[in-house]
């Protein structure tokens, strides 16, 4: 027996309205997803101390496809716009056309900051952050943890919705976190393309995750 | 051990600066042949008064913008757990003894230093247990720390973008 015409024409429209849907959102996930040329303008949210020891190592051996590097610190880091300055000079001696740039945003959570307030400071830090990120557009971000990245990758996930740019989000938990995750790991972990843990226990724990072995 | 640095990184620590610089602790490192002491105290507010002896000095700074010589020049680095400076000293091939700071508000810090003194490449303590550390410890113990690998991460992201 024949199912009847408007059953058919019903399912019909389903079908072709799905493949309406899926089509744009797989070519949007291939695109996001593809093979990009180089240069790649990369951002970098550094942090204090161990965090931009850590970052400059996981640079240390990227190609010089990884060009213009865009360097955003919290301004209460005293140490870091040094370190990246040696780190660059040394770059540059290897790589004759090496770019950078080096910007300031305010700090959205120092060490022993409450919560209730980190929140208020980090929606401030956001609406520093968005026009710096909009003025940016890099193609990748990488950060690994200093609470500046919150807000950075925040900013960086607006503007992939307006339909601006869309980066790629590459978040590496510091070397120092063995069983637990940052407090921006916790955050980035939903939020970030790919996620990277430098220890067994957390590979375990966030099956999402990458493990490499220790790359700092 | 003639030279022994003490590091805080960017932080402050003066728990560990009170204790390391405290009459006991700085016997306990003289009888073990340390002649010199520096102290780098970061935005700690104690600040040692710097002494010349004959047969000991004690100097102290607050910041560098590299600390790469003090720990070449160290025989014993004493430092907070930070991944820094953690990380520095050990690729330095130094020996390392990390003291804990206890007042932190999630004290993650720990994880690292537990790790690296479960894998053997440090001794650690806290501030309480400091100058009995510096009479027992022994540093010949102590494995030496494998150099991490940044290439596998340049490797990864070259294959995420597109690059290979």
């Amino acid at each position: 027996m024949e199912p009847p015409l408007p059953l058919l024409s019903g399912t019909a429209a389903i079908l072709l309205l799905l493949l309406l849907l899926l089509v744009p959102l797989a070519f949007l996930a291939r695109r996001r997803r593809g093979r990009r040329a180089p240069p790649l303008s990369l951002l970098v949210v550094a942090g204090s101390g161990g965090h931009t020891t850590e970052i400059l190592r996981l640079l240390s051996c990227l190609s010089e496809s990884y060009s213009p590097r865009h360097y955003i610190f919290a301004d209460s880091d005293k140490m870091s716009e040094a370190k990246i300055r040696s780190f660059e000079q040394k770059r540059a001696e290897k790589f004759s056309n090496s770019q950078f740039t080096l910007d300031r945003i305010p700090r959205s959570r120092e060490v022993r900051q409450s919560w209730t307030s980190s929140v208020v400071t980090t929606l401030y830090s956001i609406l520093y952050s968005f026009p710096l990120t909009y003025k940016l557009k890099p193609d990748l971000i990488l950060c690994n943890g200093p609470g500046t990245c919150v807000p950075v990758c925040i900013s960086a996930l607006l503007l992939g919705l307006l339909g601006i740019k869309r980066a790629v989000i590459v978040y590496v938990e510091s070397i120092c976190r063995v069983e637990t995750l940052s407090l921006s790991g916790k955050i980035l972990y939903y939020f970030s393309d790919y996620f990277i843990v430098q220890w067994p226990a957390l590979k375990e724990k966030y099956p999402k995750s990458v493990y490499l072995g220790r790359i700092v | 051990m003639k030279s022994v640095f003490v590091t805080v990184g960017t932080t402050s620590f003066d728990e560990l600066i009170a204790a390391v610089s405290s009459p006991p602790a700085v016997r306990a490192l003289r009888s073990r042949g340390c002649e010199q002491l520096v102290l780098q105290i970061g935005r700690g507010a104690l600040e040692p008064a710097p002494r010349r002896a004959p047969a000991f000095a004690l100097d102290v700074f607050r910041f560098k913008e590299s600390l790469a010589e003090d720990l070449r020049r160290a025989d014993l680095v004493i430092s907070h757990a930070g991944a820094g400076s953690c990380l520095e000293t050990l690729e330095e091939g130094k020996p390392l003894l990390v003291v804990i700071n206890e007042k932190l508000m999630d004290n993650h810090q720990l994880e690292l230093a537990k790790q690296l003194h479960r894998d053997g490449h440090v001794l650690y303590c806290n501030c309480s247990t400091l100058v009995e550390t510096l009479q027992s410890m022994d540093l010949s113990t102590l494995k030496p720390f494998p150099p991490g690998q940044p290439e596998k991460f340049a490797l990864f992201l070259d294959k995420v973008v597109g690059f290979e």
